[in-house]
């Protein structure tokens, strides 16, 4: 056992009960970690960039269009469109996580998918179907924010520390 | 009495059992990968005309366990335990499809290592005389996985490069203690080794210190070298995980060939965008059932040996900051 646990030191590991035998593996934790951050590829960073501003991008701009369109056509107060441009982004999410085809856009897209409100949409619905099976109460209604719970309160909790400091301020 | 155990963790069997058949199911992106002649049924859809996922892959799985006996022409009531896993809590496919066929169950969790685990325990069954034929299955369903571990499955995310996906598949195989066939020879069962990789997401990373470990250990037991084998397999290391085993062989004084591949490499091309790989109990199982097992039979390879590997976290135990424990078992099939 003595000699065990001085083959263990000698690796700067400490030897725990699981190690009743000399090492097998001529590595380290540290040594290994090493390796494996080397050999695993990395993501490409300026390709997923340029995709989500595009993606992005394309899915703001379009939402513009949508504005533009309830204040010219439909006589509705900027403000108004604004709001309708918002909801009709919303749906359309909403519409294409259903036939499961938002989330090849967010593969594509990454970040440009998810931080417009499309990608809200896409984080409502999505377990929305997946739990559907699980019954409307504990499925749907207790599961529904498992991906949007955790925006919404870091979300509400910035905006009241926002809001505080900003009126601390105004006190000034 | 002669001890059938070598050296550390090794079982040699003295009568050993035979492979009577194997038989698997698979679905619709797993038989349009480079294995799909090998495969015995292909779903046409990921539900099956089921209601869940989770009742497609019990379905799958039962699927599995009665047509294996069917193809090697035996009665049902002759088998005298099934040996069975999945990744599911609870083993929920495992249990329901036991269910369904109303044989003595035996549930086993090894995760990913869950088919070398129950071939390796069904062939001590039956070389101990503790029963004349087994069903030993596993399966898992990609769906069914994402939901328990990740996100939905309609939530738009990007995958990480080194991210593998989960097999849809279901593999039997019928061991027996007479009869025509390959033979399971001898099973190393593995220790459970953490080396301190959290990303649930490098799953390879996390296992392959546990399959080296198990490799070395099945060699210095049976004081053979790597080139005994025509193929040695592990189970769903992926290609980052393969790196790295070999890698870690290398470092430890076993020499790798090119007889070492990887199920999860084989069942996916790099074409079907999966990135690392396949993964989950199905893909050792319906790699080991159909495309290892038929080259075996067609006299292709005659020796081989499948490393299991499994990643012994919970979606639980990750949130909360713990390593992943990892644990491989190995089994040797000789014609």
């Amino acid at each position: 056992m003595k000699e065990i646990r001085e083959l263990y030191n000698k690796r700067g590991e400490k030897m725990n009960q699981s190690n009743l035998r000399p090492p097998t593996i001529n590595l380290t934790p540290k040594e290994y970690k090493e390796i494996t951050q080397r050999i695993s590829p990395k993501p490409k960073v300026l390709k997923n960039v340029i995709m989500a501003f595009l993606v992005g991008g394309l899915i703001c701009s379009f939402g513009q269009i949508l504005i533009n369109f309830y204040m010219n056509y439909t006589g509705l107060s900027k403000i108004a469109a604004q709001m309708a441009g918002t909801a009709s982004l919303i749906l359309l999410g909403a519409l294409l996580t259903g036939l499961g085809v938002y989330d090849k856009i967010v593969k594509i897209g990454g970040a440009g998918g998810i931080v417009p409100v499309t990608g809200f949409a896409n984080s409502m619905v999505s377990p929305a179907l997946e739990y559907k099976r699980e019954g409307y109460v504990f499925g749907v209604g207790g599961k529904l924010f498992t991906v949007a719970g955790p925006i919404l309160v870091y979300g509400i909790v910035t905006s009241i520390i926002v809001g505080i400091s900003y009126s601390i301020i105004n006190w000034f | 009495m002669v001890s059938k155990k070598v050296g550390n963790q090794t079982v040699v069997f003295q009568n050993p059992p035979i492979v009577l058949s194997g038989y698997n199911v698979v679905g619709p992106k797993e038989g349009e990968g480079p294995l799909k002649g090998s495969f015995d049924k292909v779903l046409a859809d990921t539900y099956d005309g089921e209601k869940s996922w989770e009742k497609t892959e019990a379905k799958m799985l039962e699927t599995a366990m009665r047509e294996v006996v069917n193809k090697a022409n035996v009665p049902l009531v002759s088998v005298d335990y099934i040996l069975a896993g999945d990744l599911l809590n609870q083993i929920i496919s495992s249990s329901f499809a036991a269910r369904q066929i109303g044989l003595p169950f035996i549930g086993l969790y090894g995760a990913c290592s869950t088919m070398a685990l129950s071939t390796a325990l069904g062939a001590v069954l039956i070389d101990g005389g503790f029963a004349s034929k087994v069903i030993c299955s596993a399966s898992s369903h990609h769906d069914t996985a994402e939901r328990q571990f990740r996100l939905p499955t309609e939530q738009g995310n990007q995958r990480a490069m080194y991210a593998q996906w989960t097999v849809t598949g279901a593999g039997s195989l019928l061991l027996g203690n007479s009869g025509a066939g390959p033979k399971v020879t001898s099973a190393t069962f593995g220790r459970v080794i953490d080396y301190g990789e959290t990303d649930t997401n490098n799953m390879g990373a996390a296992m392959a210190p546990a399959i080296a470990d198990t490799i070395i250990n099945h060699f210095s037991d049976l004081n053979r070298q790597p080139d005994y084998y025509d193929l040695i397999a592990t189970g769903d290391l992926g290609s980052i995980g393969l790196q790295l085993v070999l890698e870690i062989l290398n470092k430890s004084g076993t020499k790798t060939g090119i007889n070492f591949t990887d199920c999860g490499v084989m069942i996916f091309s790099p074409k079907q965008d999966t990135h690392a790989g396949g993964s989950g109990c199905g893909c050792s199982a319906v790699v080991l059932t159909g495309h290892i097992l038929k080259k075996i039979i067609s006299g292709e390879l005659k020796k081989i040996l499948l490393i299991g590997s499994g990643s012994l976290h919970s979606s639980t135990s990750s949130l909360q900051g713990e390593s992943i424990p990892a644990i491989g078992h190995a089994v040797s099939i000789e014609a």
